[in-house]
């Protein structure tokens, strides 16, 4: 279980990634800066307390919503997986990540950037991975949006019957895609939770910033289905005027919003 | 050449263990027993899923399985498109999708069951191999072929009942060259996959009627494309018909006409192609490609004409 410690640790981590990622924006005109401040926490727990990531099999992380790709990209770093140098120079001429994550670079499992690509994609190293009888949970992060993909619902109906067990979803759900919020547009998407659990999963939900949750709710799964945890998350947390406007899917800040942003994230200094 | 892949597949499996066969609720019947029984967890079946199933084939393959997807051609390659596309061309992993009943094989069920664009939409895939047998011994040899393949490949089968149709003089498969099927002097058929039944029967009349040997080659490696072999078939002969089951674009004739056009030869290449009609008609497959204008008969008066 989690320690106070650990999760104060976890908390500034989380702090200084999003300084980070709001650097990075600062050298390109457009980066999908809120869609990775929705996820940070998910993708923190996943790295930092839930994931083995020693010995002969380690476990394995996936970005599935790949506009997400920052909050992966600064994990990473901090882990020392990517180097700094990579980070600064992403979507850049010479740097080698782009704006979505690339099979085959450090510390990436998969390409995606379009939506609905991961979980069948997951089930395939879970079901390899169990031909193999290797001890390994592959933890996923998905976005809420991708379920309007019906590759996702395919994966999900099929996952119970090839008893994948060894599968962690983490659901980043931010209510909001490109056109705005989800329940305005398209209200039956709601709510998401019973729908995954009617397709025979276990579903638990969960503040998605609250690190000590999520790690306690996944932690606790019974490892009788496959699991999914649906994190209730607020697109753009942590910059007030960022938080749940969908402007800010894919916009980088001004320079006075650059400095806003980092004085509500602690970061003192003025223009 | 459903019950040849199941064969080929299945002894494959004894010498690889990395071979892994996912299935999308349609499989070589019965021919199938053995892998399943020699090899039980390395069968899955996904249910109608075509995207779940290309998905989970490109997780076993990053985990160092060898995956077979089989399914019929038109739901392998253009329901889960893609899925193809991203997860295993742009991934570069080492993915077979089987095509069973590719061109126009399910003629009774109508155009929803025909496959007569994939060598053109597969072959656009960076990565892509594609590998269109003639024959159930070229099947045998292309399900081997591919173990040595380490991107993705599209194999397109016919179905059931199609004949050998190599000559005893035939020449071996080999990867990625054209085969001959029969020598000849003149004039050439190259075609891919079991239409070439129809240009080794018109070979045959063309003979019998006092005719020269007409040569005939499989193309059975699509992509990548034997252009070296296909220049010395250029050269070699007066008069080249292309035949296959596919319509006019991104096909076999353009790559050969393009050929020639670069080389600018003096050998008369004749296309026999599917027009760029879906088809509403149903009967044999023959009937079909007769509907198109491929038949043995159009195909012999072709033969008979003299080279100007």
């Amino acid at each position: 279980m989690i320690t106070e410690k650990e999760l104060a640790a976890s908390r500034e981590r989380c702090r200084r990634q999003r300084i980070r990622i709001l650097e990075i924006s600062q050298k390109l005109s457009a980066l999908h800066v809120a869609p990775a401040f929705s996820c940070l926490e998910l993708v923190d727990a996943c790295y930092f307390q839930l994931m083995r990531r020693q010995g002969a099999a380690p476990d394995t992380f996936i970005l599935s919503k790949g506009h997400g790709a920052m909050a992966q990209y600064v994990a990473l770093e901090s882990l020392g997986i990517l180097s700094s140098g990579d980070v600064d120079t992403i979507c850049q001429k010479n740097g080698r990540l782009g704006g979505h994550p690339d099979y085959g670079l450090p510390g990436i499992e998969m390409s995606s950037g379009s939506l609905g690509h991961g979980l069948p994609i997951a089930l395939g190293k879970a079901r390899a991975d169990l031909e193999r009888k290797e001890d390994r949970v592959i933890f996923l992060v998905m976005s809420d949006g991708e379920f309007m993909e019906g590759s996702v619902w395919e994966a999900l109906l099929v996952a119970p019957s090839l008893r994948i067990l060894n599968l962690v979803v983490l659901v980043d759900h931010n209510r909001s895609i490109s056109r705005g919020e989800i329940e305005v547009n398209h209200p039956n998407f709601m709510p998401l939770a019973p729908k995954i659990r009617s397709f025979g999963w276990e579903v638990e939900e969960a503040n998605g910033h609250d690190v000590g949750e999520i790690v306690r709710k996944v932690s606790a799964r019974s490892r009788k289905k496959p699991f999914a945890l649906v994190g209730h998350t607020v697109k753009g947390k942590g910059v007030s005027y960022m938080e749940n406007k969908p402007i800010w899917a894919y916009r980088s800040p001004n320079p006075q919003e650059y400095q806003q942003a980092l004085r509500e994230l602690g970061e003192g200094g003025g223009p | 050449m459903r019950d040849a892949f199941a064969r080929a597949l299945h002894k494959a499996s004894q010498q690889d263990d990395r071979i892994f066969f996912i299935v999308a609720d349609i499989s070589p019947a019965a021919s199938l027993d053995g892998f399943r029984r020699d090899f039980p967890t390395r069968v899955v079946d996904v249910g109608v899923s075509e995207q779940a199933m290309i998905g989970m084939a490109a997780g076993l393959a990053m985990r160092g399985y060898r995956p077979f997807t089989y399914t019929i051609a038109n739901f392998t390659i253009y329901r889960p498109f893609e899925q193809v596309r991203v997860d295993l061309c742009y991934q570069n992993l080492p993915v077979v999708l089987v095509g069973v009943g590719g061109g126009m094989s399910y003629s009774a069920l109508g155009g929803t069951h025909h496959t007569v664009e994939d060598l053109a939409v597969m072959s656009a895939l960076p990565n892509m191999n594609v590998l269109v047998p003639c024959d159930p011994q070229e099947v045998e040899e292309a399900v081997l072929a591919c173990g040595r393949l380490s991107g993705p490949v599209y194999l397109r089968l016919g179905k059931a009942g199609e004949p050998v149709l190599a000559s005893p003089s035939a020449e071996p498969f080999r990867l990625g060259k054209l085969r001959l099927l029969q020598k000849g002097t003149r004039r050439a058929i190259l075609g891919v996959g079991p239409i070439l039944e129809l240009g080794m029967e018109a070979a045959r009349r063309h003979e019998a009627a006092g005719g020269e040997p007409v040569a005939v080659y499989s193309a059975h490696t699509f992509k990548p494309f034997d252009l070296e072999g296909l220049c010395e078939v250029l050269r070699n002969f007066q008069q080249v018909i292309t035949l296959e089951e596919h319509g006019p674009f991104g096909g076999l004739a353009e790559r050969v006409l393009a050929e020639a056009g670069r080389t600018q030869t003096r050998c008369r290449v004749e296309p026999f192609y599917l027009q760029d009609q879906f088809i509403h008609a149903y009967g044999t497959q023959g009937d079909l490609r007769e509907s198109h204008g491929i038949t043995v008969e159009a195909l012999t008066r072709r033969l008979q004409e003299r080279p100007s």
